[in-house]
């Protein structure tokens, strides 16, 4: 498992391109807090592959939310680099981030964050809008997008009119908008009953499989963990272990009485 | 994904949208929240339809050939400053407000890939909007009282430096209501995306 973790950068040069769709280089982050040095991140290293399904866990405190804020382009280390897509995040000025955010990087929140006044096929749409897409582009892969995560027949309802379920369904559309690399979930079924949570999970596992999209979540749920390629688990700022699916042993039965 | 499969696509600078785009969602936030809109442009249309009254009982008192002093017109002057400054700080107030409760929205389509400049223009168009229809009322209310206290003059009325006047508080209106959302504007658009995904407040 060492082995999997450690990161040779020497020999990590030798063959860039394709494969790591993010590269986090002995990263550090460090807060002012009431004039206090808070050290949110102590040096993490590690490598996202293209098309993986990834969960980083962790408690609160632990670092977490940082490392992935980090990974989808919101926050700049303080010291060390992120590579995403093979560029350096610290790099890039304001245009280019905001470039990146929207079309490298597809954001699921825990409370859905849909724009309220307006329909789930405005939502989906906004992305577009921001990419530059012509009208007729918008609604076409609107449409096909809200035929894909299976709420169709609710495109022209707002937010407050749809479940929990469905607003997640949305959001999910929305974050596939303009084709990203890399979708980033933060608690994605935080808010959502068992059932629901389970079948965001699948749409996500699915996406996953079918369009090759990197997916990142940040999550507390037990039954992500059967659907990741791997999953991170952070403590105090680094990274605690790293462990592939098959290493991890999941029983499903233990998830009811968990929560 | 063509872009995303080849890995070695550039990254380009986001565009910025055109101005119909930002006027459209901005009408829009102003329809859907139209309580709170309502209460902002109230600010603005009674500053203006007390700045409208004062010009229409001057040009009434001159119709009537009442000499106003120049003590008077000061004080008036000093009115209506007052009041459009009275005006300024309540807009300002309820477009911060408003900013406040949309805290998640704007860090969401920062998300989404709205840049610092969009964010600015759509709280400034929403304000500015919002101070042209209140300050169009405020004015045609002001005039129109006035004007009841000067019925028997109407004929000798200067209407062309009326309605001058009247151009002139819808303008001031609308301009004071989009300086007034400066402030708002730039908090709202200094708001780190990151924030979107906070799930307390």
């Amino acid at each position: 498992m060492v082995t999997e973790t450690t990161v040779n950068p020497n020999e990590e040069e030798s063959y860039t391109g394709n494969e790591n769709v993010v590269r986090v280089r002995g990263v550090t982050r460090t807060y002012e807090v009431g004039g206090q040095p808070v050290h949110a991140l102590r040096g993490v290293d590690i490598d996202i592959k293209r098309g993986e399904y990834i969960s980083i866990m962790g408690p609160s405190g632990s670092g977490k939310s940082t490392l992935f804020n980090m990974v989808g382009g919101l926050d700049k280390p303080t010291t060390g680099t992120v590579f995403i897509d093979e560029v350096d995040i610290a790099q890039l000025d304001a245009f280019e981030l905001a470039w990146m955010r929207c079309r490298k990087i597809g954001y699921i929140f825990q409370s859905y964050n849909l724009i309220p006044v307006m329909t789930a096929l405005e939502n989906i749409t906004l992305p577009m809008i921001f990419a530059g897409a012509d009208l007729d582009e918008q609604m076409e892969k609107g449409r096909k997008l809200l035929e894909a995560v299976g709420i169709a027949h609710r495109m022209h309802n707002k937010p407050m009119q749809l479940s929990g379920g469905q607003q997640q369904r949305v959001a999910i559309a929305r974050a596939l908008a303009n084709d990203p690399a890399i979708i980033l979930a933060d608690e994605p079924t935080g808010n959502l009953d068992q059932k629901t949570g389970h079948e965001i999970i699948e749409l996500l596992k699915r996406l996953n499989r079918e369009s090759g999209v990197t997916i990142i979540t940040a999550t507390h749920d037990d039954k992500m963990l059967n659907v990741s390629d791997r999953i991170v688990w952070i403590t105090d700022g680094k990274i605690d272990r790293i462990k592939h699916r098959s290493e991890v042993d999941i029983t499903v039965g233990t998830v009811e009485g968990g929560v | 994904m063509a872009t995303t499969a080849s890995g070695s696509a550039k990254i380009e600078r986001q565009i910025s949208l055109p101005m119909s785009q930002a006027v459209k969602i901005a009408w829009r936030n102003i329809t859907i929240r139209l309580s709170r809109a309502i209460i902002t442009g109230a600010g603005t249309l009674l500053g203006i339809a007390f700045l409208m009254s004062v010009f229409t009982a001057n040009f009434v008192q001159q119709a009537q050939g009442i000499e106003i002093s120049a003590a008077q017109q000061q004080k008036n002057a000093w009115l209506v400053v007052m009041s459009l400054l009275v005006s300024v700080v309540g807009i300002t107030n309820a477009m911060l407000m408003s900013v406040t409760e949309r805290y998640k929205e704007i860090g969401t389509i920062k998300c989404l890939g709205a840049l610092d400049n969009f964010v600015v223009r759509m709280f400034l168009i929403e304000s500015g909007l919002l101070g042209l229809v209140g300050s169009a009322i405020g004015a045609a209310v002001g005039m129109l009282f006035m004007l009841a206290t000067g019925l028997s003059v109407l004929g000798q009325l200067n209407w062309s430096g009326l309605f001058a006047s009247f151009g002139i508080c819808i303008l001031l209106g609308t301009v004071l209501s989009v300086v007034a959302a400066v402030p708002p504007a730039i908090r709202a658009a200094k708001m780190p995306p990151a924030d979107a995904m906070r799930t307390e407040i």
